[in-house]
């Protein structure tokens, strides 16, 4: 098992023909993911990677469906129209790699997918992977190094910040821990899966026996983690490594969601929290493997 | 969220229906009295900066004449304030207050929704008012799909503790000013304190706005010169680095000056990491260090070569700096070896001097720290590269060994670019030229640039290398500015290539910059 992909998931990209989408199925198909079909409005008819491409989503869930998924890689402007139109078609899960989405959209989107019980990673997310079954978006860029860089094992990964979601999967992978999915939630400030919607899909996955967590200043995150470990929602082991303890308060960090205003969202009230409620704090990412390596001795795994 | 100052909010609010103070904005003492003047009651004269608590650094004063509001806006032009130095004051009709209120929206990232928020205790801070009087705060998370109903907002201020025409005069603020930030994709909006005045008018008396910097592009009339988030006005440094991620959207360039004036003495560095989560990290390793950062950089999402060659001409234009740090995730998924070349490019130019840890790790990082070690060995600079077994903490390390070794302290040097005589061969990309001596060309043994060029648009044509697609083609970004051809031909060959990319305002900022030194 793993979480929200796996070897069976069929898939769609919107905006397969663009530069992105294009070279982002290849990646996914060489992985081993099932991408059933494209989507690009005017561009019904055309074939990219051997997969079918349709105006509309409708009609690649009538052709080639049922869809299980969407990778999304058309314009920032463009995303709310795309993510409404995939969620309208019943797709169930969205991964929205874009970057630079406004908020209001995603707030349109997010409201609509409640209301269609639908789920969606991102916007500006690498995506996710569950490592030796499939990947949606592009974490990893070539299919033959996320399968270098990630094994299948048993840890729960999930990271705001793209590069650290790779660069954690592979600093287990070398010290012998596999991951269960690896989730890149979005470096924004307002995301469809955020970590503490994470955690609870792997509170719920049998194989994930761990997580670890990639946190950052700004948004309330992290600390609604801590919560739902204090009301027993999630009960696996955590190790967590919060970024950015030397940024100033008021000054946004590159991620749209990392900035500190007021005392919400910083270094300090993560880590006091997250303590609290009693998960292992790592001072480097360098720590993350030592401190599984020791849980895992401790239980004898 | 780019901050509009309270002037320019206010002037929102009044177009969307709420009441505003009569006022005007001043740039000379003398304006400041002709409002007055025309006001004819006592007035407030506020500086217009980003800073909250101004009325405690002594940014709002009062006066009773136009005459007195012209001596005391004497007094607070010119004042500084944070990093800020007063040349806009807002002067307006004191009002005469009875109760003050706070209104605010916000957005809730656990919710995913908009976040109307309310309190009959106003004026100072809304942490400040939660930590209290929590019991005087009320609040409507809005459902975006169908709006903040009218209703809702008279249910909140009943609860709240209103009634008859001013529980319907403060609704309609509440409801136009979710309407004004929902059309103007505001981050935040907060009139604070919201006034009720002797004879029961409500008043904005003051008013913040931020936009999205996301949807700034949908909104041109507000005139955001920079769409990032700053606590004071954008320096001429980043207002020109802002313009090289307006002309180039291949991948992120984020770059924020984080010190004013630096001296030698700081141990301060120029700082290029690269992705966000990666960023962050590395500056937390570099300040566990003792470094201080000139600034805080960020090219990722696949960034250009030339892009990450601007971003560090714009990084050495800070003087003063000890070394030079790059880092980022370490794992990352773009291949390396772009940022590399962007890297050996803008050193070469510079005949960088201090030391330079760049730890590129993620796809092909042996290739990317094989070109740094490559071509990087004849400058005065010792330059280290590192990939993903490489902690930040070890590269952090590294870099601090390095500057004890080395007392060299950055200067910076006026942009100067080779002459290109008339009638030189060249073509354009997608920002900038490629300039191609072929006599040079002629005495080429190896014609490595064809090969070294990543994305294939150059051929021979009788032993001299063009280009193999259309003009047109090159220029929207078929040539993909990899920068290989140039370093190629500049190393092994007969450096005959030679590839252009200004970068608006910085020739003049160096200059200018040089001559402040002198004097």
């Amino acid at each position: 098992m793993a979480i929200l992909v796996d070897e069976n998931s069929k898939v769609i990209v919107q905006g397969i023909t663009g530069r992105e989408g294009m070279i982002r199925t290849q990646l996914m198909k060489d992985y081993g993911t099932q991408v059933v079909a494209g989507v690009t409005p005017g561009k019904g008819g055309a074939e990219v990677h051997g997969i079918p491409v349709f105006d509309t989503v409708e009609e690649a869930g009538e052709k080639a469906g049922p869809i299980d998924a969407s990778v999304i890689f058309v314009p920032a402007a463009l995303v709310k129209s795309a993510s409404l139109e995939a969620i309208d078609a019943g797709v169930k899960l969205l991964v929205i790699v874009p970057d630079r989405v406004p908020i209001y959209d995603v707030l349109e989107i997010s409201r609509f997918a409640q209301e269609k019980e639908a789920r969606f990673v991102g916007p500006n997310t690498l995506g996710l992977v569950s490592p030796g079954k499939a990947v949606l978006g592009m974490i990893g860029g070539r299919a033959e190094r996320a399968r270098e860089w990630f094994a299948a094992g048993d840890i729960g990964v999930s990271s705001r910040s793209g590069g650290m979601t790779s660069a954690i999967s592979y600093y287990l992978t070398e010290s012998g821990f596999g991951q269960s999915t690896i989730v890149h939630v979005g470096g924004d400030a307002v995301v469809g899966l955020s970590h503490p919607e994470v955690m609870e899909l792997f509170e719920q996955d049998e194989e994930t026996h761990m997580a670890v967590m990639f946190g950052e200043i700004g948004t309330s995150q992290e600390e609604r983690v801590a919560e739902l470990i204090e009301k027993g929602k999630f009960s696996k082991p955590l190790i967590a490594f919060i970024g950015g303890k030397a940024a100033k308060s008021g000054t946004r960090f590159s991620h749209a969601g990392a900035i500190v205003e007021g005392s919400r969202g910083s270094y300090e009230s993560k880590v006091e929290r997250l303590i609290k409620a009693g998960v292992h704090l790592a001072d480097s990412v360098s720590d993350i493997a030592k401190i599984v390596k020791k849980l895992k001795n401790g239980k004898g795994g | 969220m780019a901050r509009l100052f309270e002037y320019q909010s206010k002037k929102l609010l009044k177009t969307a229906g709420i009441r505003v103070p009569e006022g005007g904005l001043a740039f000379t003492p003398e304006e400041a009295r002709q409002i007055a003047f025309r006001i004819g009651k006592p007035v407030v004269l506020k500086i217009q900066v980003w800073l909250t608590g101004r009325a405690g650094l002594g940014g709002i004063r009062f006066a009773e004449s136009a005459g007195e509001a012209d001596a005391v806006a004497g007094e607070m032009f010119g004042m500084k304030v944070g990093d800020f130095v007063v040349d806009k004051i807002l002067v307006e009709e004191r009002l005469k207050i009875k109760t003050e209120c706070f209104v605010g929206l916000v957005i809730d990232d656990a919710r995913k929704a908009p976040l109307l928020v309310f309190s009959t205790v106003g004026g100072t801070g809304i942490e400040e008012i939660a930590r209290k009087h929590p019991d005087k705060i009320f609040q409507i998370p809005v459902d975006i799909l169908t709006g903040l109903k009218d209703y809702e907002v008279r249910n909140l201020l009943r609860k709240a503790g209103f009634s008859g025409k001013l529980l319907v005069q403060l609704s309609a603020v509440l409801a136009r000013l979710y309407r004004l930030a929902r059309r103007y994709d505001a981050r935040s909006a907060e009139i604070n304190p919201l006034v009720v005045t002797e004879n029961d008018l409500v008043f904005a008396a003051d008013c913040h706005l931020a936009i999205d910097d996301y949807a700034v592009y949908r909104h041109p009339e507000l005139d955001i010169e920079v769409a990032r988030e700053f606590d004071r006005p954008p320096t001429r440094l980043e207002k020109i680095a802002y313009q090289v991620e307006e002309n180039d959207h291949r991948g992120t360039f984020y770059f924020l000056q984080m010190a004013g004036e630096l001296t030698p003495e700081e141990k301060s560095i120029g700082f290029h990491g690269a992705g966000g989560g990666g960023s962050m990290m590395s500056m937390d390793a570099v300040l566990n260090r003792g470094f201080t950062l000139a600034n805080y950089c960020d090219t990722s999402g696949n960034p250009s070569a030339s892009k990450v060659y601007r971003a560090a001409k714009i990084i050495l234009s800070q003087p003063n700096l000890r070394g030079y740090f790059a880092s980022g995730s370490g794992v990352a998924s773009q291949e390396q070896y772009h940022s590399a070349r962007g890297m050996v490019k803008a050193f070469h130019e510079e005949n960088l001097e201090i030391p330079a840890v760049i730890r590129l790790g993620g796809n092909y990082e042996e290739e990317a720290i094989k070109i740094l070690g490559a071509y990087l060995k004849d400058i005065p600079a010792v330059v280290e590269g590192y990939g993903r077994d490489d902690s930040p903490e070890f590269c952090s390390q590294r870099l601090e060994e390095l500057t004890e070794k080395n007392a060299s302290v950055h200067t910076v040097r006026p942009i100067k670019y080779p002459d290109i005589p008339e009638g030189r061969y060249f073509f354009e990309t997608l920002t900038g030229r490629i300039f191609i001596d072929h006599q040079k060309c002629l005495d080429c043994q190896t014609k490595g640039c064809i090969e070294a060029c990543s994305a294939g648009v150059l051929k021979l044509d009788e032993g001299k290398s063009i280009l193999s697609v259309p003009l047109v083609e090159a220029k929207k970004g078929k040539c993909t500015e990899c920068l290989a051809c140039e370093i190629y031909c500049k190393f092994h060959e007969q450096d005959a290539i030679f590839i252009h990319l200004p970068i608006p305002g910085l020739k003049d900022y160096r200059e200018n910059l040089i001559k402040k030194q002198k004097a």
